[in-house]
């Protein structure tokens, strides 16, 4: 099953053409990534998937995006559209509250109050982001004050508590170490089972690593899209190809 | 000789930037010198707690307790009405406001700022005055007005400084614009904001001419809301034109309470400020 | 999500309330100055002797003029070169510097009403100035001070440090390079500062009823007590008598004040599209 459907999408800020006549359809309980070089579009069209993109002045769009069957820009409220679709930004942007507030702002606005829910949804979440047994001790300290790796998977955890069906990631690694880089590729793995994950991300060897499909975006077009193993082994066009072996971008 | 001139002209340099020390010096040494012996005279306590502020009766009595109870009641007013006000509207100007509306809101909240005291305070008599009489209400309502602008323009610098990304955040999340604002961005920019409170304080506390000419400033302790109040800095404009001896080092005495005060005000705004940054 | 949706409602309600508020309230003082007062501008409100009869506004327009000429004679040179000495010549982090800063704050923060009692102790009574233009003027300087030192300095501090080596590659001196180069391209900042200092001075009152006194008359020298029109406003409104005439002069003063505004903004982004 797809979990969204983009059919002939083109996208404008202004007088800019950012993203040229996609077509794709995204498989339901995979990982997709998007790849390509800086501009090429990629995190443009993912934040079009939870109509981030409404906050730029002057953006535009043609074509339509459905999620499980339903058009995202005229059937669903945004507000929902965003709770069925979460987000984890490049940074970490975590809010200066306690890690418990952060985690249940999310079921909080939603219409959680009482506490022993919202107590369970916190201990869910940071179990499934791995994260649990780091900070249970200090659920009510800053979480501003965790490193940086710890930042990023409490991003996830925050997006996963308000059970979204598909989560989306902004190059969620390219400001970590290789060690904190390799935990959140760990957890995206097993989110998997749960979740449909879709990410951008600048780092090849990372989609060949988790992605079960890989999309080549390049000058707001998708040159290629494959399952990823035969797109990085086989890729079909002369310029996915120049791509990932590194002749250009 | 042009290396003479340098080292002149850098001495020159040098003296000005002193003047400012200079002045604060100054003012304090004049204030407390011609202050402080009266309020000993009077008794610390006795002046500080006194109810009574009679200085032409035989004998005479000096308590400022009035006017700090009055000085504090049409700030605690101003603040209530004020910030409320100011807090939503920087909220509005600093994320809401279409561009082409703020080209308009902006310059007119510093016109708001820039309308000398004396003209609020005759708007005060014209349009208050008749509606709730010469009294804490109406000085409050007018102060409230008079300090929008200083709170707008710190909280709204506050709010701008707050990443974008802690509101676009609380979106990704599913909260609507305005839950995102007054759950995360308003919390983030709570000492900006708590600043720009402290700062409206100050200028309620100092007030004094829009102040004199509507809160009718009978020297008692306030009796209603809807009654006549006296402000520690009312009480030394009214009296000092006439004011000799002991009763003029009273009036000295109140201008160096109402400096101690706004030196408090000044130290935590600072402190506030520096929190914030830091 | 019901109640999401009604918070999101309430809240914009009032966040547009309020600063519909704000903009009304602005609107409602302005346009009932103006209501009130423009039909009594007459000429006999600037005739040149001031009477009970005619209440004259040209004393006091002319007082204004003259305390505010006097005030930035005094206040600009001093805070220009202590901004100059602060960006230029201190060293950073120096304990003069943060004294100096703490001093600034300090003044920016004290009540008018303070500036006026400590001019009546020192100008007035101390030096012996007695009510006089001379008295206002040097207490306005000090309430102006940290308002022109601050503007400045900021404009001192966007001087690209490119001007300043390219200045001193040609072996220009430092004072040289600071009066030909980096002056010259702070001076619409400084010029926004100053005109911010006319528009508190313009408006002042409670610093001035005690130190420059209350006489309604054109000053015949630096020692004569003056009125300004703020300071006329207000002896108006005590006497109540001649409320026509106080409308009048509020429009005079709003006026003057709007003007005000209007040029430090013109300055304020031409500096920026620069």
């Amino acid at each position: 099953m797809d979990c969204f459907t983009i059919d002939d999408l083109n996208l404008y800020y202004g007088g800019f053409h950012a993203l040229k006549n996609i077509n794709l359809e995204i498989e339901a309980g995979k990982i997709t990534s998007f790849i390509g070089p800086s501009g090429c579009g990629k995190s443009s069209l993912l934040k079009t998937l939870n109509r981030m993109n409404d906050l730029v002045e002057d953006c535009r769009l043609t074509g339509s995006i459905e999620l499980f069957g339903e058009d995202i820009y005229k059937d669903m409220d945004v507000n929902t559209l965003r709770k069925r679709v979460g987000m984890v930004f490049q940074k970490s942007n975590l809010f200066p509250m306690s890690i418990y507030d952060n985690i249940a702002f999310g079921p909080r606005t939603h219409g959680v109050k009482a506490k022993y829910a919202l107590d369970e949804i916190v201990e869910n979440s940071l179990r499934s982001a791995a994260l649990w047994d780091e900070v249970k001790d200090r659920l009510k300290k800053p979480a501003l004050a965790l490193s940086g790796g710890q930042q990023q998977r409490l991003c996830i955890a925050r997006a996963l508590a308000i059970s979204p069906e598909v989560l989306l990631m902004d190059e969620p690694t390219s400001a970590l170490d290789p060690i904190s880089t390799g935990k959140i590729e760990e957890l995206v793995l097993t989110l998997k089972k749960d979740y449909s994950i879709i990410m951008v991300t600048h780092n090849m060897q990372q989609a060949t690593r988790i992605s079960d499909k890989t999309a080549f975006f390049l000058f707001g077009e998708v040159i290629e899209y494959n399952n990823t193993d035969r797109l990085f082994s086989l890729p079909q066009d002369k310029r996915t190809e120049d791509y990932i072996t590194g002749r250009f971008g | 000789m042009n290396k003479s001139k340098e080292k002149f002209m850098a001495a020159v340099f040098f003296a000005s930037a002193l003047i400012s020390i200079l002045a604060v010096g100054l003012i304090c040494v004049f204030l407390f010198v011609n202050g402080i012996p009266a309020l000993f005279k009077i008794g610390t306590l006795e002046f500080l707690g006194g109810s009574q502020w009679s200085p032409m009766d035989q004998p005479a009595y000096y308590g400022i307790l009035p006017m700090i109870v009055g000085s504090l009641y049409v700030t605690a007013g101003a603040i209530i009405l004020g910030v409320p006000i100011g807090v939503l509207s920087s909220i509005f100007m600093a994320w809401i406001c279409p561009p082409r509306l703020y080209k308009w809101i902006k310059p007119a909240v510093d016109l708001l700022a820039g309308i000398p005291s004396v003209v609020y305070g005759f708007f005060g008599i014209a349009i208050i005055v008749p509606l709730t009489g010469n009294s804490i209400v109406s000085a409050s309502i007018l102060l409230g007005i008079m300090i929008l602008p200083t709170v707008i323009s710190i909280a709204e610098s506050a709010l701008r400084a707050t990443p974008r990304q802690y509101y676009e955040g609380a979106l990704a999340l599913g909260a609507g614009p305005y839950r995102s604002l007054f759950y995360v961005v308003l919390p983030a920019a709570k000492n900006g904001i708590l600043a720009a409170v402290v700062l409206g304080i100050g200028r309620a506390i100092g007030e004094t001419m829009a102040v004199i000419m509507v809160a009718g400033n009978q020297a008692r302790m306030p009796v209603s809301l809807f009654k006549g109040v006296r402000t520690l800095t009312a009480n030394i404009v009214i009296e000092m034109g006439y004011a000799a001896d002991l009763h003029r080092g009273a009036l000295i005495a109140t201008g160096v309470v109402l400096f101690v005060f706004i030196l408090i005000i000044n130290i935590s705004f600072s402190a506030l400020v520096r929190k914030d940054r830091g | 999500m019901k109640n999401q949706k009604n918070f999101e409602r309430i809240m914009g309600i009032l966040t547009w309330g309020a600063a519909a508020l704000t903009l009304g309230v602005l609107a409602f003082i302005i346009g009932f100055i103006l209501f009130k007062g423009v039909p009594h501008l007459k000429p006999s409100l600037i005739a040149f002797s001031y009477n009970s009869e005619n209440v004259s506004l040209m004393p006091g327009l002319i007082s204004t003029i003259l305390m505010t000429l006097l005030s930035l004679a005094i206040s600009v040179p001093v805070g220009v070169f202590a901004a100059i000495y602060l960006t230029e010549y201190a060293k950073r982090g120096s304990k003069l510097v943060s004294l100096v800063r703490l001093t600034t704050e300090t003044l920016s923060g004290i009540p008018s009403i303070i500036y006026g009692l400590f001019g009546l102790l020192f100008f007035v009574t101390y030096l012996g100035w007695g009510f006089s233009l001379l008295a206002g003027a040097f207490t306005l300087s000090i309430m102006i001070l940290p308002l022109i030192m601050r503007s400045c300095e900021e404009a001192i501090h966007s001087v690209p440090d490119v001007l300043r080596e390219g200045a001193f590659g040609l072996g220009a001196g430092k004072l040289r390079t600071i009066l030909k180069i980096v002056l010259p391209s702070a001076l619409p900042g400084i010029f926004a500062g100053i005109i911010l200092a006319i528009g508190r001075i313009v408006g002042e009152t409670a610093a001035l009823i005690y130190t420059a006194g209350t006489v309604a008359q054109i000053p015949k020298s630096p020692l004569s007590s003056v009125r300004t029109l703020s300071v006329h406003m207000y002896a108006l409104s005590g006497e109540g008598l001649h409320t026509n005439e106080s409308y009048a002069t509020a429009v005079v003063l709003l006026l003057v004040v709007v003007a005000i505004n209007t040029l430090s903004a013109k300055i304020v982004k031409s500096i920026g599209v620069k």
